[in-house]
């Protein structure tokens, strides 16, 4: 393994580090990252064969599908992210969780409870029927009490740090914290009917409840997809490398910036809506002024690879992690670029959605976490190495290969759905009617299954590799070039 | 832990003396072009600001330098829209069917817009191009039910088909012959055999089937199963079928039989769609 591990080993025994809890958060994200990836696939076929709704409540798209975004987003994607971010703060202020293992324990355990009521609501059909809020408000109020016990231990291991400073990736992990709190409040806002049912009613209507509904929403992929895992970043890829990281100073500004600019761009999922221009105006400014800011992130992450690019070659975690930082730059464009009005009227309300929403979750979210989760196996049950890094290269590929079909099937498909909409005929009549485009679509519907599958055989590849690296086995293969010879060779 | 400041071989940068985890910082400046960019989408904002409607005040918002509004822009659209087929729907209106089929400009736009409104509204049933399912009829074959001419295609669309908030809709009821024990199972089953072979060309005269057929089916199917339109009772001497040749579909039809039911359309489109709907569906290879 490499130094920077051994390092840390060696740190660990002089430090009491709560790891147990990160152990638990890693192995709830592999699981469910598994479950999610398997839910989103099977509802993908579900659109190009219908037939597979089976006919059941319980098993129709609309109610699968909030399983499958829950499941990615707050339980693969949540889970890996409190689990990650309890280990950076840990190592970066050299010292245990405030609150120890018993506070840690009680934000996992209470967040895969708040995941299995949400999940088991969703497929019984009680929800609130807001995307990505769906939960109602029973749920609500158990994560609330479940995510202050978390911004209590992350602010509390940061309060009594050993170190001088706090690292760059626990400012956006607090920004990530506390706004996620702000959001969750905010649009959870609702009357239950009655204090024994289920049912509530949210305290907003009309177009302001659509308009906090997509502050909330965007600003779930802005605070929870990007602060937050850009916190991951900013810890494992310099420590990945071994590089110190590119610009301090870039990191500062972005981070305001970022942090500035993204709070106002909800406004862009409603365009040309009931919404008032000024407000439609407003969201598209503050979503092209993000572009940059965004931005800084993909710089300082791929740049302070400089002086160690073989690593791309030589270590398939690497890869995993530079790759996610090219697709966090790609979809950071064609976010902005889908925001401006007269992009969004062909975009929006197509499959160009998303796919863009994909390439961010797929090739950003999920990879920087495969990266971290494959950088944490090793260290976190003190083994050696992993398993396999041949397995991990398989993985990387399968995966990657799995993304480019589905994005490029849901560019073709949306951007199609989009013209046909509204294409006239020489006689000035629509030229299609809505289920001409829908059966247009089938093909990269296929297509984008099959894409959706390449991901989850990658993810079963990476649970096998999990496994064995925990029991302890290293794979007989061909091992890859140390970094330093290939580098000689170069010369 | 902090330290003092190093230079990177590397990069020939420094680093800011911090140090985490053993992870260091390089004070590299902000890359020019990333400055640049970012000034340049805050002025294209600032910009963008004034030309649209932006800012909000007490009881309204700055309308912008460009005076835009969506739902100006939308009602622009739509009348554009109108204004252009406000020709076409004139003489639409004003035509009979007859007059708009003679006049060939009139024809291909009312066959163009009948085909949008049939997309949207029929196809659902009678299937794209009007091929039909069972228990919707055909539309793209000679055979009809209700009569095929122009001004029956349109009556029926009009008023529809056993839709009872319409007074004037399309009514028949055949008997549930079974089910209202008319006939005896063994009856049922002799008249199934001998509508069966009337369909298949080959009718089997003096049995009992036949006999029962020509006191209990002929007065509206006809003798020799050629169908009475007035009625809306099919013919039954060819093999095209409402609701499936097979003999197990044919005995329950007439144990007890479905009765589809088609909505009226008047009220739902206006008549200048119904009457390019009838046009279309007239054209599609039946029209009589």
């Amino acid at each position: 393994m490499t130094q920077a591990t051994t390092a840390s080993n060696a740190q660990s025994a002089a430090t009491p580090y709560n790891e147990g809890v990160i152990r638990n958060f890693v192995i709830a994200a592999m699981f469910w990252g598994v479950v999610g990836f398997l839910a989103g696939d099977f509802i993908a076929w579900q659109l190009a064969f219908p037939a597979l709704n089976f006919d059941l409540e319980w098993t129709t798209f609309g109610r699968l599908r909030p399983v499958h975004t829950s499941a990615v987003i707050f339980a693969f994607g949540g889970n890996i992210l409190i689990g990650s971010s309890l280990y950076i703060v840990q190592r970066t202020c050299r010292t245990g969780l405030y609150g120890g293992a018993a506070l840690g324990n009680f934000v996992f355990w209470g967040y895969q409870a708040f995941i299995v009521m949400a999940a088991l609501g969703y497929v019984l059909g009680i929800t609130q029927g807001k995307e990505y809020a769906e939960p109602e408000w029973f749920v609500d109020l158990w994560l609330t009490v479940v995510w202050v016990a978390y911004l209590t231990t992350f602010v509390g291991t940061l309060i009594k740090r050993r170190e001088p400073h706090i690292y760059v990736a626990n400012w956006f992990l607090l920004a990530f914290i506390v706004t996620v709190a702000m959001l969750h409040l905010g649009n959870g806002l609702a009357v239950p009917v009655s204090f024994f049912g289920a049912k509530s009613y949210t305290l907003y209507s009309g177009v302001q409840d659509a308009m906090t509904q997509w502050w909330y929403g965007h600003n779930a992929v802005g605070f929870f997809l990007t602060a937050g895992f850009l916190g991951m970043m900013y810890y494992f890829i310099p420590k990945r490398a071994e590089r110190p990281v590119y610009s301090y100073r870039l990191s500062i500004v972005h981070f305001w910036a970022l942090i500035f600019l993204y709070i106002w761009a909800g406004p862009h999922h409603l365009h040309y809506t009931a919404l008032p221009d000024w407000t439609q105006t407003l969201g598209m400014v503050f979503s092209v002024m993000l572009w940059m800011p965004s931005w800084g992130g993909m710089i300082n992450g791929i740049m302070t690879l400089s002086g160690a690019w073989e690593k791309l070659r030589t270590d398939p975690v690497m890869r995993f992690l530079v790759t996610s930082v090219a697709f966090y730059g790609m979809s950071t464009f064609e976010g902005p670029m889908m925001s401006v009005k007269a992009v969004n009227s062909l975009s929006h309300y197509t499959d160009w959605t998303v796919g863009h929403v994909h390439s961010g979750a797929l090739g950003w979210v999920a990879f920087v976490s495969f990266g971290a989760m494959y950088y944490l196996f090793p260290v976190l049950w003190k083994r050696s190495q992993l398993y396999s890094m041949r397995l991990v290269s398989y993985h990387f590929w399968i995966a990657t290969i799995g993304i480019v079909l589905y994005i490029t099937a849901m560019w073709i498909s949306g951007i199609m759905q989009g013209l046909m909409w509204r294409a006239y005929d020489e006689l000035g009549f629509l030229q299609y009617s809505f289920i001409e485009t829908v059966e247009a679509m089938h093909p990269y519907y296929v297509i984008r299954a099959f894409g959706g599958l390449l991901f989850v055989i990658g993810g079963l590849i990476m649970a096998y590799n999990m496994y064995r690296t925990i029991k302890g086995d290293v794979r007989t293969e061909r091992p890859y070039e140390a970094p330093e010879a290939v580098a000689g060779a170069q010369q | 832990m902090a330290g003092t400041p190093e230079k990177d071989a590397i990069t020939g940068q420094h680093t800011t003396g911090h140090e985490w985890d053993g992870i260091r910082e390089l004070n590299t400046p902000l890359p020019k072009w990333w400055v640049y960019v970012f000034w340049a989408t805050v002025i294209f904002s600032i910009g963008y600001v004034f030309a649209y409607p932006a800012i909000p005040l007490t009881n309204s918002a700055t309308g912008g330098l460009l005076g835009y509004s969506s739902r100006a822009e939308l009602e622009t659209d739509l009348v554009a829209a109108r204004a252009e087929h406000a020709d076409k729907l004139e003489a639409i209106k004003t035509s009979s069917l007859d007059e708009i089929v003679a006049d060939t400009n009139l024809r291909n736009y009312a066959m163009a817009g009948g085909q949008v409104v049939f997309k949207e509204n029929c196809a659902p049933c009678h299937q794209s191009g009007g091929a039909g399912q069972f228990g919707y009829p055909t539309l793209a074959d000679d055979e009809w039910i209700w009569g095929g001419t122009l001004d029956e295609i349109y009556t029926t669309l009009q008023h529809g088909i056993r839709w009872d908030q319409d007074a004037d809709t399309r009514l028949s009821e055949m008997p549930a012959f079974g089910a209202m024990e008319i006939l005896s199972d063994s009856e049922i089953d002799a008249v199934t055999d001998y509508v069966v072979s009337l369909a298949s060309g080959n009718p089997e005269q003096g049995t009992e089937g036949a006999t029962l057929y020509e006191e209990q089916c002929a007065a509206c199917h006809g003798f020799e199963g050629e169908g009475q339109q007035v009625l809306g009772a099919p013919p039954l001497n060819n093999q095209l079928w409402l609701y499936s040749g097979d003999r197990d579909a044919v005995e329950a039809q007439i144990y007890e039989p479905k009765h589809g039911v088609m909505p009226a359309w008047g009220g739902r489109l206006d008549e200048e769609e119904i009457k390019q709907v009838t046009v279309y569906v007239h054209s599609l290879g039946g029209g009589q």
